[in-house]
């Protein structure tokens, strides 16, 4: 059996990816945190609520993520998409269909959340204001976008690439700015950081919560970006489809 | 009009030639079997016919439609089944047929369910998980899905694939009913030759992805002097081996 699972991994990049890439991604994200505090020990008595605020925002991002690329895994693990792809349903109803539910289970898993937030550390993500609602909305489109890029490289690559789903987020997370400002990276990396959407609703929380200011300049900047990832997200699994049509993988995609 | 023409079709994966050169018509209102061994192109010429694979080369039409360029005005009027698509297991079997009903843009659900259900004999599973279901109350399902749009083309891979010989016969005899009623035009593909030779019109034989020969099954039987398809079917198999 032990060699079962080495023909699997040999045979899976993903996998191996897997194996390093969780302890790498803790290392460089609790780096930054340290270093941030390290040299601002003052900065969190000032906000409060913005370590709570910005992991009930990431976890917008996440959740809806999730919501796509699982619920798309869902058609694959009960082998359906053959039924699916015969029916006159399009790809992109599909697609449709899959942010509605993103949607649906986000705001429910983070909603539940929010109010044990307030129950739990009297802190309410609500303070945030009508900020919340753009905050939202951007971290959800750019979940939607990653979860649609995931679907697409399972599409092509079968389920071996399922593990993208729960990583691919978090290799965002150093480069978002969730715990920390994008300032605290080091140079070459902030270009990096400031072409993500969630770097710009990250720091207009932080700017929200510690500077009661509101910085349009990163909400319009996040919408900007996300209209290019969903619109990457959309082209890629779109294109993925017409490829598993011309390779014939729709009726046995697996592993 | 042909409810399905297939001209010169062809797909090529690297350097096999899943189907070579095929072309052929079935005429509206009949049921056509599709014959072969294992790796003969059946299960990829459905997948062609559907739209699930997109030809090398060659031209499909399905119901006077171009199904590479319109398929999505014809797949509503069509419908599939095969053992190997399953159906979500967690959902119950009501669930899924109703699911796919509203795909298919069927009107009165409920009844078009308990119409199909009480028909293929699965009245009794409509409120169970589909996943704790037998192969052969699946095979059932899966069958009631593929009537539930009343198809003008039915496709089917395996119809009575995991049934016991007194289901299969009872599936057999619906198809043949509901054929007849509604004048659909059936396309299946199987290894069931006494199931072949009992329900389909005309017969396709095929070998490594090509046509070797048509006909009704008496005039197969007559053309190869044998009693039963399946001696025919071994004879067209064994030359094919000969020969290579």
């Amino acid at each position: 059996m032990v060699l079962r699972y080495l023909y699997l991994l040999r045979h899976s990049g993903p996998r191996v990816l897997e194996l390093f890439y969780w302890p790498a991604v803790q290392m460089v994200l609790w780096g930054f945190i340290t270093q941030f505090f390290v040299t601002n020990s003052s900065w969190l008595a000032q906000a409060s609520g913005v370590l709570l605020a910005a992991v009930l925002l990431w976890d917008v991002l996440f959740r809806s993520q999730l919501g796509v690329s699982l619920g798309f895994f869902e058609e694959m693990y009960s082998r359906n998409l053959g039924h699916l792809f015969v029916s006159p349903l399009r790809p992109y109803e599909l697609i449709c269909a899959l942010l509605a539910i993103s949607f649906m289970r986000t705001l429910i898993g983070v909603g539940g959340a929010a109010l044990l937030a307030i129950q739990f550390y009297d802190f309410s993500i609500f303070s945030l204001g009508l900020s919340l609602l753009g905050f939202f909305a951007n971290l959800l489109v750019m979940g939607w976008a990653i979860g649609l890029m995931v679907a697409a490289l399972v599409l092509r690559y079968g389920l071996g690439a399922e593990s993208l789903a729960w990583v691919a987020i978090f290799a965002l997370a150093p480069v978002s700015g969730i715990y920390y400002p994008v300032a605290v990276l080091p140079t070459w990396l902030q270009p990096i950081a400031w072409a993500l959407p969630s770097s710009h609703v990250f720091e207009g929380m932080r700017a929200v919560l510690v500077e009661q200011r509101v910085l349009n300049e990163h909400l319009l900047a996040a919408i900007g970006l996300n209209l290019i990832y969903i619109a990457v997200g959309s082209a890629l699994f779109l294109y993925a489809f017409k490829v598993a049509r011309r390779h014939g993988t729709l009726l046995h995609i697996g592993e | 009009m042909p409810a399905i023409e297939v001209h010169n079709l062809n797909k090529q994966y690297d350097s096999i030639a899943a189907v070579s050169d095929l072309s052929f018509a079935v005429p509206s209102g009949s049921v056509c079997g599709l014959l072969g061994g294992n790796g003969a192109g059946k299960t990829t010429t459905l997948s062609l016919l559907l739209g699930l694979l997109t030809p090398s080369s060659g031209g499909i039409r399905i119901l006077g439609e171009d199904m590479l360029a319109h398929r999505y005005r014809v797949l509503g009027r069509m419908n599939f089944s095969s053992p190997y698509v399953d159906l979500p297991q967690r959902l119950t079997v009501a669930e899924n047929l109703s699911v796919y009903a509203h795909l298919y843009g069927v009107h009165g659900v409920r009844a078009r369910i308990a119409e199909l259900a009480e028909a293929l004999h699965i009245t009794a599973y409509l409120r169970r998980a589909y996943g704790t279901l037998s192969a052969g109350q699946r095979t059932r399902v899966a069958l009631a899905k593929a009537l539930l749009n009343a198809p003008e083309v039915l496709l089917l891979d395996e119809p009575t694939a995991s049934l016991d010989p007194d289901s299969a016969d009872r599936i057999r005899s619906y198809l043949m009913e509901y054929q007849r009623e509604s004048g659909a035009t059936i396309l299946l593909a199987s290894h069931n030759m006494p199931e072949v030779e009992r329900i389909c019109d005309d017969v396709l034989m095929l070998r490594q992805g090509r046509l070797v020969d048509r006909g009704t099954p008496a005039a197969l039987l007559e053309r190869y002097g044998r009693a039963t398809l399946e001696a025919v079917f071994l004879d067209i198999a064994r030359y094919s081996e000969g020969v290579e």
